[in-house]
C-alpha cells in the first residue's frame, strides 16, 4: 500500500510534539508527513520565551526542533509559510507563498495569538499596532521588544496574569521602570485568591515593579509611536513600551474559512477530530474540546498522544477526557501552585489555611466531602506533588489536615521516592509519571540525561530536572552511570584536573601543543586550549611557554572584546582610589581617542569602551597606568569601603588592605574571573559578603573572611571561612584559599559552585587547619605565582606576535 | 566586480601560527588563518551570526571558534558544526615561497538544505 499524506498546519509546540508521537507510532512507515508553519524556524520552547527577553538565550538556545530535526525524519517543511486555505472538497491546503499540499489526513495545531484589547488609539489607520505597542507571544515579539526597550525610559505591562508578570520583570532587566496594569482586584485571579494575590503584589512591588490593580486602560495615548496610556478612571500614565499579556485568541479561523463547527475555537471530539470531517483533526490551543479551550502545555500534549494513537490506528479507541488543571509556576523566582477552585463555592466546604506574609508564604486549600477541590500554594510549594496528585485522582485526604501542609519530621529522600505512587507526575509539562521513568530505567537508560531525552521529563519549564535526576539515582540505588566524560578537566584529554596537573608535571609539558600531543587523542578542540593556557600558567608559573594562538582574543591583545568588535580597556585602580592627576589623565586620554563611552564599572574603576584594537599600544602608553586585567580569567579586582580614613564607622583599614590585595595578586591567572572586596565593617558598603572572596572588619583589627558569594546571575552569600586576629593572618588564608581555588576549581568553575562541590568543612579543613599538609605548598605556589607575573602592557613597545594589534592588513598587491 | 586573478596577500609569518588576521583586499574584509599545522584557509570577515571578528576567534585544527558567541565552523569547507544552519564564505588560497595567494571569488556561505 503507497503511503497516505499527513499535513500539518502549525508548527507550534502542539504540532510538533504530535509529529513526534506519529513518529514514535511508526508513522513514517505509513505517512508522507508535509508541515506548514507560519514562523520561519522548526519548533522552539515557547514558554522559555522569557529567557530571550531577558537576554539569557537566543533564539537556538530555546530551540527544540531544529531544521535538521524535519530533515533526519523525512518530514517537509514549508517554514514561513501561512496557510490561507483548506479545500476540504479536494482535500488540498494552500499557503500564502502559494504551495499546495494534498492530503488524506490534516491536522490543525495553529495555536493562539496575543488578545490586543480594544483601546483607543491602539493601533494605526493601516490596522498595524502603534509603534511602542508589543503582544508577546513569538520569538519575533521577544526581539522586537528588546530593541526598542534599549531606547525606552518606562515600559507598562496590561495584564497581571503569569505572562504580564514575567514580562513586567524582564522590563526591569531591560533597563526599564517597569509598571504592571491590571483590570481585576488582585493579580492573577485565575489562580490565586484576594489574599495569596495581595502577597504576590508586595513580593513583586520589592523587585521595584510597580503594581496599579483594577484599572481598565481605554486609551493609548500619543500620534506616531506610544506616549502613555490613559485609563477609565481619569488617570493617565507616561510611558514609551506597552507589552499588552491581556489573554489570548486561538487562531481559529482557518477553520471558520473551511466550514467547520467553531465556537470559541475550533470544536473537537474525544478522538480530536473536527465534528464536520473526520480526515481533519485540531490538537493545542487552537482546539475546544467539551466546551473547554486549554492554554498549558501539559494538556495540549496529551491530546497530541491520543492524536496520534488515532491517526496512526494504534488504538482506534484512543480519546481524551479533557484534563484537571493542576499547575506548579515559577513567577519571577516566586514559587507557586494552583490547582483548581480558589475560594469556597459551598457552604461545607472546608478550608484549611496558613498565612506566613513577611516570609511570602501562603498556602490554603479547600476540601469537600474530604477530597480536595482547590488549593494554592505559594513561596513553600514542598507538598505541591503530593497534592496535585490527590486533586488530579480526586484521591480522599489523610484526616490530618495539619500534614497536608507541612512536613512534619521530614522522611528521608529515599523513603519519600518509595512511597511516591508509580503514577505521580514528576514533570508536569510533559506529563511524566515516575512510572514513565522507571520504565526508562528498566529498558536501559543509565543515566538522568539519558532519562530525559528519552522521556523528556525535565524538558519542558524545566523546574523539575533536579527531582527527575534524584529520582533517577534513587532508581538506580545510587548507581548512577554518568558521563565520565563531566569530570574531565577538557573533553578530548580524559583526565580530571588534579591527575592532568600530575601527568603535566610529570612529562614536563610546559606548552598547550605539548599537552595535546602528548596526552590528547589528536583531535584539538578550540575551547579547550584556554583552559589548557590556564593549568599551566598555574602549574609552571614563570616557566610556562606562552603560546598566543592557545589564548581568548583578551589575552592576547589585553583588554576586552565587545560586541563590535572594538575593546575596552581598564586601568588598574586599587581600592577604587586614583590620585586627581591620574584622574585627568584618564580624561585626557578619553578625550585624544575619542572614546564612545566612559563608564565606571561594578569593580570601582573607570572603563573606556569601544576602541580600536589599533590604538591599544597608544592608549596603554599615554595611560602610564598598569593592566586592571578586566578582560580574563584571572584575579580581576578588589572593591572597598571608605573604612577607617574617613568613615566614622569604620573599625578596619578596608581601602588600604584592598590596595594591598590589589598589589600583591595583580595578573594572576584562575579558572574563573576572582573578584574580591574589603569592608571596614559589618555595615558592608563594599558588598564584600556576596564576593569570591571578601574581607570584613569587625573590630579589634580582626577580618572575617567571607568565601564563594556572588552577586551577579546568581546570587549566594559567601561562607564565613574563618576570622582572621590581623590583616597578615587575613591575607594569608586568603590567599592559600585563592591558590587552593586556582588547583582544583574546573575551568570557569566560580567559587560559589567551587564551594558548593567541595563543602566548607573541607576547605576549612584544608586552608585554615593544615589537614592535608599541603599549606606551605600553597603559600609557596601562590608566592611564585606572584613573582612571575608581568604588566601585559608593557607588551605596548614590544609586541608578542605579528600584526597582534592590527585590525586589517592591506593586501601587499592589488590586482 | 572583483577580477578574478589571484591577489598576493604578503608573507605567511604576517599571520603568527594557529591564529588569524583579517586582510583587506579593495573594498573586502577577509579573514586569513595559519593553522598549527602550517595550511593557510580563508573566510568571509564576519561571523554570520553576531558579526563576530572571526580572525580574533580560536584555532582548533581546522575548526574555528567564534570570539563573540562560540559559533564553530569547518575553515575547509566553511560550514557551521556548532549550528548547522550558520555557514561561512571561503576563499581559495594557495602558499608558494612564503607568499600567500588568495582567489577573491568567494564559494558561497553554506547554509542549511532548505
Ligand atoms: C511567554 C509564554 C510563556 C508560557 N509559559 C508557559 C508555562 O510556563 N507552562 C505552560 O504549560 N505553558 C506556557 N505557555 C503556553 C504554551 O506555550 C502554549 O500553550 C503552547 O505553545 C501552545 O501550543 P500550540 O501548538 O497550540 O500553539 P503555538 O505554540 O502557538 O503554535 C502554533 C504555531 O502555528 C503557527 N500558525 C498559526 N496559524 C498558522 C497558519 N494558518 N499556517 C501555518 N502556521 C500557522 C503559529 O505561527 C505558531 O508557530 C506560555 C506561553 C507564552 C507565550
Ligand atoms: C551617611 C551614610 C551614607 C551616605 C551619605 C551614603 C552615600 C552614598 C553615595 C553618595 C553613594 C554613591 C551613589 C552613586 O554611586 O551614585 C553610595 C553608594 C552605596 N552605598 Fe552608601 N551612603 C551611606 C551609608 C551607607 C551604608 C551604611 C551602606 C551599607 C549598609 C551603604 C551602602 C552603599 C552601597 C552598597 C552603595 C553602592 C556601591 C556601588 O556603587 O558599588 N551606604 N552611598
Ligand atoms: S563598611 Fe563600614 S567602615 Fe566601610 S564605609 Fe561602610 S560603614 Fe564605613
Ligand atoms: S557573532 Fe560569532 S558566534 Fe555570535
Amino acid at each position: 500500500m503507497s503511503k497516505q499524506k499527513l499535513v500539518v498546519v502549525g508548527n507550534g509546540m502542539a504540532g510538533a510534539r504530535a509529529v513526534e508521537e506519529v513518529l514514535a507510532r511508526g508513522g513514517a512507515e505509513m505517512f508522507d508527513i508535509v508541515m506548514f508553519g507560519e514562523e520561519p524556524y522548526g519548533n522552539y520552547n515557547r514558554i522559555l520565551l522569557s529567557e530571550i527577553l531577558n537576554g539569557i538565550q537566543d533564539a537556538d538556545g530555546i530551540t527544540m526542533n531544529p531544521l535538521s530535526w524535519y530533515a533526519e525524519n523525512g518530514i517537509t517543511l514549508h517554514a514561513g509559510h501561512r496557510v490561507e486555505k483548506i479545500d476540504r472538497a479536494a482535500k488540498i491546503v494552500i499557503s500564502n507563498g502559494g504551495v499546495r499540499a494534498r492530503y488524506d489526513k490534516l491536522m490543525i495545531a495553529t495555536g493562539s495569538r496575543a488578545f490586543i484589547p480594544p483601546m483607543q488609539g491602539v493601533r494605526m489607520e493601516d490596522g498595524s499596532l502603534k509603534p511602542g505597542v508589543f503582544g508577546y507571544r513569538t520569538i519575533a515579539d521577544c526581539q522586537q521588544i528588546v530593541d526598542y526597550a534599549r531606547r525606552s525610559k518606562i515600559a507598562v505591562t496590561i495584564g497581571g496574569g503569569l505572562l504580564g508578570l514575567e514580562a513586567a520583570r524582564s522590563m526591569t532587566v531591560l533597563g526599564c521602570e517597569s509598571h504592571v496594569v491590571h483590570l481585576a482586584g488582585h493579580l492573577m485571579e485565575m489562580q490565586l485568591d484576594v489574599a495569596a494575590g495581595g502577597i504576590l503584589k508586595k513580593t513583586i512591588e520589592g523587585m521595584d515593579i510597580r503594581v496599579h490593580t483594577s484599572k481598565l486602560t481605554t486609551e493609548v495615548l500619543g500620534t506616531d509611536k506610544v506616549e502613555g496610556l490613559r485609563f477609565k478612571d481619569g488617570t493617565e500614565l507616561p510611558c514609551d513600551l506597552v507589552l499588552v499579556a491581556a489573554g489570548i485568541r486561538p487562531n481559529s479561523e482557518i477553520g471558520q474559512l473551511s466550514g467547520l463547527t467553531v465556537e470559541r475555537a475550533i470544536v473537537v471530539n474525544d478522538h480530536m477530530q473536527s465534528l464536520d470531517d473526520r480526515d481533519i483533526y485540531v490538537v493545542g490551543e487552537c482546539a475546544q474540546h467539551r466546551g473547554r479551550l486549554y492554554g498549558l502545555v501539559a494538556p495540549l500534549y496529551e491530546q497530541a498522544k491520543v492524536f496520534a494513537e488515532h491517526v496512526t490506528r494504534t488504538n482506534v479507541n484512543a480519546a481524551y477526557h479533557g484534563s484537571k488543571l493542576a499547575t506548579k509556576l515559577k513567577v519571577m523566582g516566586v514559587e507557586l501552585a494552583s490547582m483548581g477552585i480558589t475560594d469556597p463555592t459551598d457552604d461545607n466546604d472546608e478550608v484549611v489555611q496558613f498565612t506566613e506574609p513577611k516570609r511570602g508564604t501562603y498556602k490554603k486549600l479547600i476540601v469537600r466531602d474530604g477530597r480536595l477541590v482547590g488549593g494554592i500554594l505559594m513561596g513553600d510549594i514542598g507538598k505541591a506533588p503530593f497534592l496535585m496528585q490527590a486533586f488530579a485522582q480526586d484521591a480522599p485526604l489523610p484526616e490530618e489536615r495539619l500534614s497536608l501542609m507541612f512536613d512534619l519530621g521530614t522522611p528521608s529522600a529515599k523513603v519519600t521516592y518509595d512511597e511516591m505512587p508509580a503514577e505521580t507526575q514528576v514533570c508536569n509539562c510533559n506529563g511524566v509519571t515516575k512510572a514513565g521513568i522507571a520504565a526508562s530505567v528498566v529498558a536501559g537508560a543509565s543515566s538522568s540525561k539519558a532519562v530525559m531525552a528519552q522521556t523528556r521529563a525535565g524538558m519542558g519549564c524545566g523546574a523539575c530536572k533536579g527531582e527527575v535526576t534524584e529520582l533517577v539515582s534513587w532508581l538506580l540505588g545510587g548507581e548512577v552511570e554518568e558521563d565520565p566524560s563531566v569530570h574531565y578537566y577538557v573533553p578530548t584529554i580524559p583526565m580530571r584536573k588534579p591527575e592532568l596537573m600530575r601527568e603535566v608535571v610529570a612529562r614536563g609539558l610546559k606548552s598547550v601543543s605539548s599537552v595535546f600531543r602528548e596526552l590528547g587523542n589528536g583531535e584539538v578542540d578550540p575551547s579547550a586550549k584556554p583552559a589548557l593556557a590556564s593549568l599551566l600558567i598555574t602549574v609552571w608559573k614563570g616557566e610556562y611557554e606562552d603560546e598566543r594562538d592557545a589564548r581568548f582574543i583578551n589575552d592576547r591583545v589585553h583588554a576586552n572584546i565587545q560586541k563590535d568588535g572594538t575593546f575596552s580597556v581598564i586601568p588598574e585602580m586599587p581600592g577604587g582610589v586614583c590620585t586627581p592627576d591620574e584622574l585627568v589623565r584618564i580624561g585626557q586620554v578619553a578625550q585624544k581617542y575619542n572614546v564612545p563611552l566612559v563608564k565606571l564599572t561594578g569593580g570601582q574603576r573607570v572603563d573606556l569602551v569601544g576602541l580600536k584594537k589599533d590604538d591599544l599600544p597608544k592608549i596603554w602608553s599615554d595611560l602610564g597606568f598598569k593592566a586592571g586585567y578586566a578582560w580574563g580569567k584571572s584575579y580581576r579586582t578588589c572593591k572597598s569601603c571608605i573604612g577607617t580614613d574617613f568613615c566614622r564607622f569604620g573599625l578596619g583599614d578596608s581601602m588600604g588592605f584592598a590596595q594591598r590585595i590589589e598589589r600583591r595578586y595583580r595578573g594572576i591567572d584562575s579558572p574563573a574571573k576572582l573578584k574580591l572586596a574589603t569592608a571596614g565593617c559589618p555595615r558592608n558598603c563594599s558588598e564584600a559578603y556576596v564576593k569570591d572572596v571578601g574581607f570584613v572588619a569587625v573590630g579589634d583589627g580582626k577580618w572575617e573572611i567571607y568565601v564563594g558569594g556572588a552577586a551577579g546571575a546568581h546570587i549566594r552569600k559567601g561562607d564565613l571561612l574563618f576570622t582572621a586576629k590581623d590583616e597578615t593572618e587575613a591575607m594569608l588564608i586568603g590567599s592559600r584559599f585563592m591558590q587552593f581555588y586556582r588547583e582544583n576549581a574546573k575551568w570557569k568553575e566560580r567559587t560559589y559552585t567551587f564551594m558548593e562541590r567541595i563543602g566548607l568543612e573541607r576547605v576549612r579543613a584544608v586552608v585554615v587547619e593544615d589537614s592535608e599538609g599541603i599549606c606551605a605548598d600553597l603559600d609557596a605556589a601562590m608566592e611564585a605565582s606572584i613573582a612571575a607575573t608581568v604588566d601585559p602592557w608593557l607588551e605596548a613597545v614590544a609586541p608578542k606576535t605579528a600584526n597582534q594589534f592590527t585590525s586589517v592588513i592591506p593586501a601587499k598587491e592589488d590586482v | 566586480m572583483m577580477a578574478s586573478t589571484e591577489v598576493l596577500l604578503g608573507f605567511i609569518d604576517q599571520i603568527p601560527v594557529g591564529e588569524g588576521r583579517t586582510f583587506r583586499v579593495a573594498d573586502l574584509e577577509i579573514a586569513v588563518f595559519h593553522t598549527a599545522e602550517g595550511a593557510v584557509y580563508a573566510t568571509q570577515a564576519f561571523c554570520p551570526h553576531r558579526q563576530g571578528p572571526l580572525a580574533d576567534g580560536l584555532l582548533g585544527g581546522t575548526t574555528l571558534m567564534c570570539p563573540l558567541h562560540d559559533r564553530t565552523f569547518d575553515l575547509r569547507s566553511g560550514c557551521g558544526t556548532s549550528h548547522e544552519q550558520l555557514g561561512l564564505a571561503t576563499y581559495p588560497t594557495r602558499v608558494s615561497d612564503g607568499e600567500i595567494w588568495l582567489h577573491p571569488v568567494p564559494s558561497p556561505a553554506r547554509e542549511a538544505a532548505e
